[in-house]
């Protein structure tokens, strides 16, 4: 062995936990390994140089609602007293898991004692022809956001690819900012896989009023160019559309291009167990880039979404510190609250109903109110609202504990919220 | 790390008439909209009424799930607090809480949630049936759990006593500036006076005889007060030595208006030195000297209510308190050390006895509850000034007979003897009560 090895070697820093990843699933995977052991060495690496934020917060900092310099979910002090070393601005680059050695982007090598896997999504990016060409926005990281509130002012047309969360907010914030917006998505529906078709169609339509937002669904983009008035992008059975801007909202997958050579198990996320564990001892994977089971059929779901990034953090870290009071992951569910034009929507659960499933609607159009309740076998599936006011963490509950309803069913039905919180005001006593 | 003051509900006695949450919508938002009050009152479906709130979580869920930063515990206060300038009304937080404690206000458009008024809850002061009780028991912990201990470690009681805890906790709260008379009984039995010329007391302590306790402080304190300085006499008395032989200088003292702090601690009988009967032991009590047998079946005669005789003395203070009510002993304890000052302040703390009484070490604080639930001991206080008043009256009293089932030194109560004491109860009550009533 040579002498500059030997060195690198002793000089080498050692933590007892390891986070890659500085955002929700992060955070709590640190609270929870807190809570019970005080004393073990902790190191969090987070890719941004900056403190740690939410990548959920991002379209209110770039539609202004949030300052940039207050959006930080902890601060320097923090870190200090929970004797935490907070490293910014350095991505995990390789995982050794036999010598139990993490290597960032600037050379470094840390030793762990057990490492979580929190390093989130990014943004995809769809193979388009020309696409490589044109210039576009994502809204990933805040400096994502800063620079596109910057277009703000002086974009006319702005063209939103996708018509997910991101996009969504995105082309409200476009809308409110001045600019005519073009929505495209591949899909038949705005925000699929949160709300079904009808529901769907009641926010366009706020969109399309509201925002005079124009939405092609159904639509794919063939090719991409920069043309003198901005991009244009060629779509399949239509005219071009022409933009001076391009945000790309067409989804994110996990960051898992450290993993090569680690022997990890990947699908298209990291799976885990029911504790978050890897298929390596000694690694954990949470959040956005875990890949865990369903709470419905149990095959193993990417859920990225921050309510499900906080219970796989602290359930991570509950596991990694040998928590004793830790309950398994119970599976996921895909749910959550979208705001937007000054409307409200919920969605908790699954909104495939399995055969046999009762599905109950109320519907009006006119007054932009939309609920739907799915029951399977007198248990809660999933429920959709629009300016229906629901206590969606109270549905969550109602979903994973299988909650009987039948004793309450017409009562919950009714009036869902009043129910739900009389049940579970019943079901903690 | 601190203690929290919390409101507490408690459902058997909500009868859902609602006036919290109209006074709560009314402190909060200048509507009277139930609907839009942080505190849901709900009928559950099963016969009674449930409470949708903001339980400030220890370890909040609608804190991490928030992507803003809007919402923090407050570690000084507990309160889980919301910050509008930094909310962005993505409701993600309401995922997170599984109590519906900080929903949606579709009139204010944004979330809301309960902060308890700042530390005088409109819904706790409106609601007329008790349901709801706004708990500052946290004091208990952040204030007196700060003070120093000024007893030695290793005080030998009885396994499951609470007299350490009373005692400890007593001269925490009375502090260092104590002469301290600890009669025959248990508390000096457990070393709180000493051994071989060592205290076993950070303050002066000094052991009385049986008969003398009032006496001699009274002097101690007289003294104390020529030489012009401040201290508190206090005494950590037993039932016996202040019910029976101690009784003549207990009134004397009292009825010259003494300023002494005088707590005896009513465990029913002389336990420290064999379990006899005292005049505190209750009828039909098995003791060493009331034993049961052909000839007697425990205790002949009624318990002498001492604590009511002391009211007849005028005190300055006088209250009865239980190990199983601390939020009300310590009130009780503050008043008692503030009366002592200007005159004679008693305090009467029902205390079971795990060894004398037979019953397992461990149901120490649930007899005492037993006790209070079924009426067997009334807890009051009283001043000259505004009299007596019951401090947790017991409307409803559970039956003694749960109390008495509980107790081995019960074990033998014929049918005859149960009613005696069920008698007994009523009419106890009546007669505290009538106190109660009577003009100051």
């Amino acid at each position: 062995m040579l002498k500059s090895e030997i060195t690198q070697i002793m000089v080498m820093e050692r933590t007892d936990y390891l986070i890659a990843g500085a955002s929700h699933a992060a955070l709590a995977a640190m609270h929870a390994i807190r809570l019970v052991d005080a004393d073990g060495s902790l190191t969090v690496v987070g890719r941004d140089r900056k403190l740690p934020y939410s990548p959920t917060a991002l379209p209110y900092v770039v539609s202004g609602r949030s300052d940039s310099n207050l959006v930080f979910l902890r601060d320097d002090a923090y870190f200090a007293l929970a004797r935490t070393s907070y490293r910014c601005g350095h991505a995990l680059v390789r995982v050794e898991p036999a010598n139990r050695i993490a290597e960032l982007d600037d050379g470094s090598r840390l030793q762990f004692g057990k490492l979580l896997l929190a390093t989130g999504a990014r943004p995809v990016i769809p193979s388009i022809p020309g696409f490589e060409a044109v210039p576009y926005h994502v809204l990933r990281t805040l400096d994502d956001a800063l620079r596109l509130r910057a277009e703000l002012p002086r974009t006319r047309h702005a063209i939103v690819l996708g018509a997910g969360l991101i996009g969504m907010h995105a082309a409200e914030n476009l809308s409110k900012s001045g600019a005519r917006v073009t929505i495209i998505e591949l899909q038949g529906q705005v925000l699929p896989g949160y709300f079904d078709a009808e529901a769907a169609a009641i926010i366009a339509g706020a969109f399309e009023r509201d925002g005079h937002v124009t939405i092609h669904t159904d639509t794919r983009v063939i090719a991409a160019e920069a043309g003198p008035q901005g991009v244009v992008l060629r779509l399949q059975g239509g005219p071009p559309v022409t933009g001076d801007l391009l945000l790309v909202g067409a989804g994110v997958a996990p960051v898992v291009d450290f993993l090569s050579g680690s022997g990890i198990r990947c699908d298209r996320g990291i799976l885990v167990d029911a504790s978050m564990r890897t298929s390596v001892e000694g690694i954990w994977a949470a959040g956005d880039v875990a890949q865990a089971a369903s709470f419905y059929d149990a095959r193993p779901v990417l859920n990225g979404i921050l309510p499900n990034a906080v219970e796989q953090g602290r359930i991570a870290g509950m596991d990694m510190a040998g928590d004793r009071t830790l309950q398994g992951y119970r599976g996921a569910v895909p749910l959550n609250t979208y705001s937007y034009f000054g409307r409200h929507a919920v969605s908790v659960g699954s909104a495939t109903a399995p055969p046999g499933a009762e599905i109950i609607v109320r519907s009006d159009a006119d007054a932009e109110r939309y609920l739907k309740i799915i029951l399977d076998e007198g248990r809660l599936h999933g429920i959709f609202a629009i300016n229906t006011p629901l206590d969606a963490g109270v549905m969550w509950q109602l979903v994973r504990r299988r909650t009987d309803l039948t004793p309450l069913r017409d009562r919950f039905l009714a009036q869902p919220r009043e129910a739900g919180r009389a049940l579970m005001s019943r079901l903690w006593r | 790390m601190a203690a929290y003051n919390t409101i507490a509900f408690h459902a058997d006695r909500c009868d859902g008439c609602g006036d919290c949450m109209t006074a709560c919508a009314r402190a909060k938002t200048a509507s009277d909209s139930p609907r839009r009050a942080r505190l849901q009152v709900l009928a559950d479906g099963a016969g009674s009424f449930g409470l949708a709130m903001c339980r400030q979580c220890a370890d909040p869920e609608c804190v991490p799930n928030c992507p803003a930063a809007a919402l923090r515990k407050n570690t000084e206060t507990g309160i889980i607090e919301w910050d509008q300038a930094k909310c962005v009304n993505c409701l993600l937080c309401t995922v997170g809480c599984s109590y519906a404690g900080i929903v949606l206000d579709e009139v204010a458009g944004h979330v809301v949630k309960c902060d308890q008024c700042g530390g005088d809850p409109a819904c706790v002061r409106t609601c007329g049936n008790g349901a709801l009780e706004y708990l500052s028991t946290a004091r208990i912990y952040n204030e007196v759990g700060a003070l120093e201990d000024l007893f030695v470690p290793g005080l030998a009681g009885c396994q499951g006593c609470n007299t350490e805890l009373l005692m400890r906790h007593t001269l925490r709260r009375v502090g260092p500036d104590t002469v301290l008379a600890a009669p025959p009984g248990c508390v000096p039995g457990m070393g709180a006076v000493g051994y071989n010329g060592m205290t076993g007391t950070k303050v002066p302590v000094f052991h009385p005889l049986l008969t003398n306790t009032a006496a001699m402080l009274a002097g101690v304190k007289r003294v104390y007060k020529r030489k012009g300085r401040e201290v508190t006499a206090l005494a950590l008395a037993g039932d016996g030595g202040a019910a029976d032989v101690g009784f003549q200088s207990l009134s004397g003292a009292a009825e010259r208006g003494e300023e002494m702090l005088f707590l005896v601690i009513d465990n029913e009988g002389y336990m420290n030195t064999g379990m006899q009967r005292s005049s505190c032991t209750p009828y039909g009590a098995w003791t060493t000297t009331t034993p049961v047998g052909r000839e007697s079946l425990g205790k002949s005669q009624d318990a002498k209510n001492l604590p009511l005789l002391m009211v007849g003395h005028r005190c300055a203070y006088v209250a009865t308190a239980s190990t199983a009510f601390m939020t009300d002993f310590y009130a009780k304890l503050d008043n008692a050390l503030q009366a002592s000052k200007r005159g004679f302040a008693y305090l009467h703390v029902y205390s079971p006895c795990t060894t004398g009484w037979r019953f397992p070490p461990r149901k120490n604080i649930e007899v005492a509850r037993k006790a209070v639930e079924s009426n067997f001991v009334v807890l009051w206080e009283y001043t000259p000034e505004a009299g007596l008043k019951l401090t947790h009256p017991v409307d409803d009293p559970a039956p003694v007979k749960e109390y008495l089932e509980a107790l081995g030194k019960y074990r033998h109560l014929t049918s005859e003897q149960i009613a005696h004491i069920e008698h007994h109860i009523v009419a106890n009550v009546a007669a505290v009560k009538q106190q109660a009533s009577a003009q100051p």
